[in-house]
């Protein structure tokens, strides 16, 4: 079925297709949509679900934690302050291994009050312990959300699916909405292997001394690092019942790239846009989407650019006293494997701050003035 | 020695709690939990924040109680019981009964959002404060639920505390939920059938329960129960009932209330107060305890 | 009823062995807490009564009822005496433990 929704809904109906089972939902501008539209489907039974209309997000990720240790499947969404709010029960959820899946606005942190789209939010949730999906349409929302639960409730790690604030959020796309028994096919009811039940009595996360907390953790990152892997064969097997690949990475024209525009959410497809008319050009522009930034892919970027002779990685973010972060990553990934790879990064679009072709033509031109980068940061748009 | 006479119990026998855990001698808490087990028996799932509780219960990999706990960040004791609560029926248990039992740090203080939240929500679970009228576990400060008077690490002799004691049953009361009753574990039989009565009431139910720290209160671990009985003889924590946010029933009735001095005497966390300071406590306590007595008979 | 429940101290030799998240697998009763005591209560059974007071206020559920008395479990006993102050009769005695 073909729908035209807005990326919001995508989420929801990503939610009501993969039967979450309990959903606690705080309302947050540019979030409100999602949890109106599944109060909805709540209310009139679309959807088979106790949805708690809690008092914060905090208490939102708190009742989703013991929903999920009850075994139950659990779904939330927030923006920014919110997911802030959150952030000592995300690593809860991680160290609880604990799958909830959370939808994400991307939405600029507080002062000033901003609603518009700003990747810092999610971003400094990155240790957490939490895969994150950035999306760039709003059928990968919905496609992801479905993927995420079973990515999720395979290792037991949580993830979250994020877009951006109002270019992505209140965007209206066409969507095909998969059918209900597809779905069920697809992904199968979440079976944890414990949970809490007075039938086999356990204490869940009691005092844990050097001497356990330690292997604990180490279990943690070793099914962190399944991920990348699991994360390709259930996009490859969506692909085969959906018709959609959902990869680690979108790529566009990278295998003769010259330089090659390293993206993420909506300005990866801008990105593609400007790659199009750059090549019209003749210069032969490339665009790298990361899609799943944790687990960060490594061998999927190596591999990727390695033809290129320059790289231009555009973050909508910026980790103050050290760069962007996907600049910092994509460096770490190719330090030792890559070295005489220029990179470039640049700083764009923060608070909402349009990122257009134009934008992406400028750091192209840029990059190719210089045989390699002069500074760490390059801020494009600032008002000098 | 009669050999045919019975040892006569006035609670069932059966313990989910075993020996074995962490509390100080003499630990009014672990009463507590003892006594609540017992009335709401195995098919239980607690959601315990910090408090000493998560650590009484012993560390990983070990648990001192034969019921399911989910160890919970601090301030959301009676929003991870709601989490709970609605999993559990959602695949398929509608028959284990949610409780989040929280100390009084946890409840009156950081944990008051979340608590205001599933009271105003009427959510399904028991909710139960034990409380010690200070935070134990991190090593004796103060918190909302620390008396008038009381030394404390953050409210020392020379600034002890001068703000009286929250009172949360009338800011439970205020929401309007089914139950709220306070206990103390100085009458067992009283808070057993309390929590019999809540385990069968449907929506948020409250407990209060009075549970004396020696090592917090500076008082000998032996005197654990008498200051239970104390506290509730000379109306500082009277024993009642409140339905529905507005009927009043009060549970032991006192023909005498006891002067508080006695009270206060064998607590060396009260040691520094003057003659003028006490008055100033009996006065608060007779007109808290008229204050009561009027609204368990207004119709 | 004496409770025959028994508990082994867990040692885990490699992280394969850990549960996947911090959970407990076995019982607090493997930690013989009797060894925290410095008095001891000693019951006199000719003046007690089998009230059951002493059995209902022990915090470590360290009194038990055998065959309608009640019986101190010296494993776990932590020698708070609420006990003593509690019994009706005075028939139980805190009494120095050896060194």
């Amino acid at each position: 079925m073909k729908k035209v929704i807005m990326g919001n809904h995508a989420l929801s109906y990503g939610a009501m297709l993969g039967r979450a089972q309990v959903i606690a939902a705080y309302p947050i501008t540019p979030q409100t949509q999602v949890v109106e539209l599944l109060s909805e489907m709540c209310a009139d039974k679309t959807l088979d679900a106790k949805f708690i209309k809690v008092e914060s997000e905090h208490s939102a990720m708190a009742a989703c934690l013991g929903a999920s240790l009850a075994g139950a499947r659990t779904f939330t969404a927030t923006s920014s302050q919110g997911l802030a709010l959150m952030h000592e029960l995300l690593h809860w959820a991680s160290g609880g291994r604990l799958p909830v899946v959370m939808g994400n606005i991307n939405r600029a942190m507080a002062p000033g009050w901003s609603i518009w789209s700003d990747q810092n939010d999610s971003l400094s949730q990155r240790d957490t312990g939490w895969i994150q999906f950035y999306c760039c349409s709003n059928q990968e929302v919905l496609d992801t959300v479905i993927q995420a639960f079973k990515v999720s409730e395979k290792l037991l790690i949580p993830s979250m699916v994020i877009l951006d604030a109002f270019t992505l959020s209140h965007t209206y796309e066409v969507v095909y909405i998969p059918e209900q028994e597809k779905v069920d096919e697809y992904l199968p009811p979440f079976k944890p292997p414990v949970k809490i039940t007075p039938d086999e009595p356990h204490a869940f996360g009691g005092l844990t001394s050097p001497e356990h907390y330690f292997e604990l953790r180490y279990k943690l990152q070793k099914e962190m690092e399944k991920a990348p892997a699991l994360i390709e064969e259930t996009g490859r097997e969506y692909e085969k019942m959906f018709g959609r690949y959902l990869g680690l990475v979108d790529e566009y024209c990278c295998d003769d790239a010259d330089i090659i525009l390293i993206t993420s959410g909506t300005m990866g497809s801008t990105a593609r846009v400007a790659a199009e008319q750059l090549r019209q050009d003749g210069i032969k522009a490339g665009n790298l989407r990361i899609k799943a930034f944790r687990p960060f892919p490594f061998e999927t970027v190596r591999n990727i650019v390695k033809g290129a002779e320059k790289i231009a990685v555009v973050d909508r973010n910026i980790s103050y006293g050290h760069h962007g972060m996907f600049y910092e990553e994509v460096k770490s990934a190719l330090y030792g494997h890559n070295d005489s790879l220029p990179i470039f990064g640049f700083i764009a679009g923060l608070g909402g701050r349009d990122i257009t072709p134009s934008t992406f033509k400028e750091i192209t031109n840029f990059a190719l003035k210089k045989k390699k980068p002069e500074e760490e940061i390059t801020w494009i748009g600032v008002k000098r | 020695m009669n050999k045919e006479k019975k040892m006569k119990l006035s609670l069932p026998e059966e313990e989910f709690m075993n020996s074995g855990h962490l509390a100080c001698q003499g630990c009014g808490a672990t009463l507590a939990m003892r006594y609540f087990l017992k009335a709401l028996g195995q098919k239980v799932a607690l959601c315990i924040p910090a408090c000493c509780w998560s650590v009484i219960d012993g560390p990983f990999p070990y648990s001192s109680l034969d019921v399911p706990i989910f160890h919970c960040a601090f301030e959301t004791a009676a929003v991870s019981a709601s989490g709970v609560k609605a999993g559990l029926e959602m695949v398929g248990d509608t028959e284990t009964t949610v409780v989040a039992w929280a100390g009084d740090g946890g409840t009156f203080d950081i944990g008051i959002q979340a608590l205001s939240g599933v009271a105003e929500r009427n959510d399904d679970i028991i909710y139960v404060c034990y409380d010690n009228e200070a935070y134990m576990n991190t090593g004796i400060q103060r918190s909302s639920a620390t008396p008038y008077g009381a030394w404390t690490t953050t409210t020392p002799v020379k600034h002890f505390k001068e703000r009286p004691k929250k009172d949360m049953e009338a800011i439970m009361a205020a929401h309007r939920i089914p139950y709220i009753a306070t206990a103390s574990i100085g009458y067992p039989e009283d808070l057993f059938r309390k929590a019999k009565k809540a385990k069968e009431i449907k929506g948020t139910r409250f407990l209060h329960i009075y549970a004396p720290c020696p090592t917090g209160w500076k008082s000998r671990p032996e005197d654990t129960i008498k200051l239970a009985r104390m506290v509730v003889q000379n109306a500082t924590f009277p024993i009642y009932e409140i339905e529905w946010g507005e009927k009043y029933i009060l549970n032991i009735k006192l023909k005498e209330k006891k002067p508080i001095g006695d009270y206060l005497k064998i607590q060396g966390r009260f040691r520094h107060l003057t003659e003028k300071e006490i008055a100033l406590m009996q006065e608060e306590v007779d007109r808290k305890w008229e204050r009561l007595l009027s609204l368990v008979n207004s119709k | 009823m004496k409770k025959k429940k028994q508990a082994q101290k867990i040692v885990f030799k490699s992280e394969k062995d850990f549960p996947l998240m911090p959970m407990s697998i076995g019982s607090m009763l493997f930690n013989k807490t009797g060894v925290w005591r410095n008095i001891r209560p000693v019951i006199d059974l000719d003046n007690c009564i089998q009230c059951g007071i002493c059995w209902k206020f022990c915090p470590d559920v360290s009194i038990y009822v055998e065959n309608e008395w009640p019986v101190v479990d010296y494993d776990y006993c932590k020698g708070c005496g609420i006990c003593a102050e509690e019994c009706p009769t005075k028939c139980i005695a805190m009494v120095e433990e050896e060194k």
